[in-house]
């Protein structure tokens, strides 16, 4: 998981609240909370980064917390909201 | 001395208790756009 | 300091709802007798096409990301296309609810061209008689006709929704089949008492044998049917159903009526939960952001007379249109309270009880039995 390079999926809308943020995955209509302001960053900072390893460690997320971010990213992955982006040539 | 069993030292990015909370629980939670009662 | 629960925070509203109800006419070719928006005639102070865009510019713009429109018939605005159509390209998904007569061949086609639409036939019978006692003679044949122009066309999955109540809870193995038949998904909901639903509640609601077997039956098959958390009440019986388990009703819903009053959710078409107008200046997004009604619903509601229930967690006191429909307090228990305690409350009332609250206008067409009428 460390070593994947993922993104935020360009049929999800992401929307700022409070807490967090709601994803909104247009295709399959489900609707993800994501509970946590530093979830919303790492998800907004992974498309700038090589891996999910890179993007942690660019958002400042202390690594005793990455096993949480990681079982999140996992879960967005599987929902269709994180893809693997087309590598650009 | 009492050698007590303790989390992996946190260094929290802010310094708030709510950050340790949460290293238990999912960060994500998915529900269906169904899933909210008061729409049709 | 521990960070609120997601229902908790959500309970405290959000700046724009997740997805809301649009009823976008009071007409309607039929007269189910539990319509909750007690629709037949259309209503003359109808909001226009220009002042309906003008509402979905302020959805696109609060990033609302979903809408369910219904009515009455929907299909039967004549600018019924052109809105569907501005909103999915404005970013708002769409799922429309119709009675499915309108849904010939052709609509059928032009609706599996679009994107970002789903669509949900209402059915209440997997049979012409149990369907047709409630929606009306003939309301069965048209749906399943509606069903299979969207197969034909290739629409894909759509919905069938039904509202459960006594006469077909005996079916709902044979929906669940009738939808997978056609690759769809069902969808069960909660009978209330709004609407035309007030006085056909005594007849339609279910028993609490029956509340306790659509329990069991929903917990038997998890993720494959949705219910719209309608049954959060049921969820003191054990194991909580899937769903937020919460009213969300001016938290993280709302109903936009076809007059363009907003209230707290479909089925409190009545002065105390109208919040407004989007006719009023500020729109849709002033109501929902500031009205007095959303804000107190915002508060932290009282448990009031089930402050001392240990099911209160689960249940959270229930519906409050079931509860004031049937002039019972919001601060107590849901008519369908599982431990009893809101019949109890009723049968007390029952000599003395004054009349209950009564839906805050009435398009029924005067003296319609629910009888469908055919298209000409």
């Amino acid at each position: 998981m460390l070593g994947r390079r993922l993104a935020l999926d360009p049929n999800v809308a992401l929307r700022p609240e409070p807490f967090g943020a709601l994803a909104y995955h247009y295709g399959t209509r489900r609707l993800v909370f994501l509970k946590h302001p530093d979830v919303v960053r790492v998800v907004q900072a992974l498309g700038d980064h090589d891996s999910v390893a890179a993007t942690l460690t660019a958002c400042a997320i202390a690594e005793a917390r990455w096993p949480s971010f990681v079982a999140a990213l996992s879960a967005l992955a599987d929902s269709g909201v994180l893809h693997e982006p087309a590598l650009i040539s | 001395m009492d050698d007590v069993a303790t989390e992996p030292t946190v260094e929290p990015t802010t310094a708030d208790a709510a950050d340790e909370l949460i290293e238990d629980e999912l960060l994500v939670e998915e529900i269906s756009i169904d899933g909210m009662c008061g729409v049709y | 300091m521990s960070p609120r629960s997601l229902v908790e925070q959500l309970k405290g509203g959000l700046d724009a709802p997740i997805c809301l109800t649009w009823e976008l006419t009071y007409a309607c070719n039929l007269a189910c007798v539990h319509c909750l928006s007690s629709s037949g005639r259309r209503d003359r102070r109808e909001l226009t096409t220009a002042e309906a865009i003008a509402v979905l510019d302020e959805l696109r713009a609060l990033q609302v990301f979903y809408v369910n429109l219904g009515g009455g018939e929907p299909m039967l605005r004549r600018d019924f296309f052109e809105l569907v159509t501005y909103a999915v390209h404005n970013g708002i998904g769409v799922k429309f609810s119709t009675n499915g007569t309108y849904l010939d061949a052709t609509a059928a086609r032009r609706l599996a061209t679009m994107d970002y639409l789903d669509v949900q036939i209402s059915l209440d019978g997997v049979d012409g008689p149990t369907n047709d006692h409630v929606r009306g003679v003939g309301s069965y044949t048209a749906a399943r006709r509606a069903m299979d122009h969207l197969a034909d066309a290739g629409f894909g999955p759509f919905k069938i929704s039904v509202v459960v109540t006594r006469h077909n809870v005996d079916q709902l193995d044979e929906f669940k089949a009738l939808a997978d038949g056609y690759g769809a998904q069902l969808r069960v909901t909660r009978l209330r008492p709004s609407g035309r639903g007030a006085d056909s509640w005594a007849e339609l609601h279910p028993t609490n044998d029956q509340q306790r077997q659509i329990y069991h039956w929903l917990l038997g098959h998890g993720d494959g049917v949705l219910t719209g958390d309608s049954f959060f009440h049921l969820s003191a019986l054990g194991e909580p159903l899937p769903g937020l388990n919460m009213c969300g009703a001016g938290r993280v819903v709302c109903l936009i009526d076809p007059i363009g009053d907003v209230y707290a959710c479909p089925f409190v078409i009545h002065d105390e939960f109208k919040a407004g107008s989007v006719r009023d200046p500020g729109g849709f997004t002033h109501i929902w952001r500031d009205s007095d009604l959303f804000r107190d619903l915002r508060q932290p509601q009282s448990a009031g007379a089930c402050a001392s229930c240990g099911s209160y967690d689960a249940c959270q006191g229930g519906c409050m249109a079931a509860k004031f429909f049937t002039g019972l307090a919001l601060d107590g228990p849901d008519p369908e309270c599982v431990d009893g305690h809101g019949e109890t409350l009723l049968a007390a009332a029952g000599a003395t009880a004054g009349a209950t609250p009564r839906p805050a206008m009435d398009h029924s067409r005067p003296g319609a039995q629910p009888v469908a009428l055919t298209r000409r």
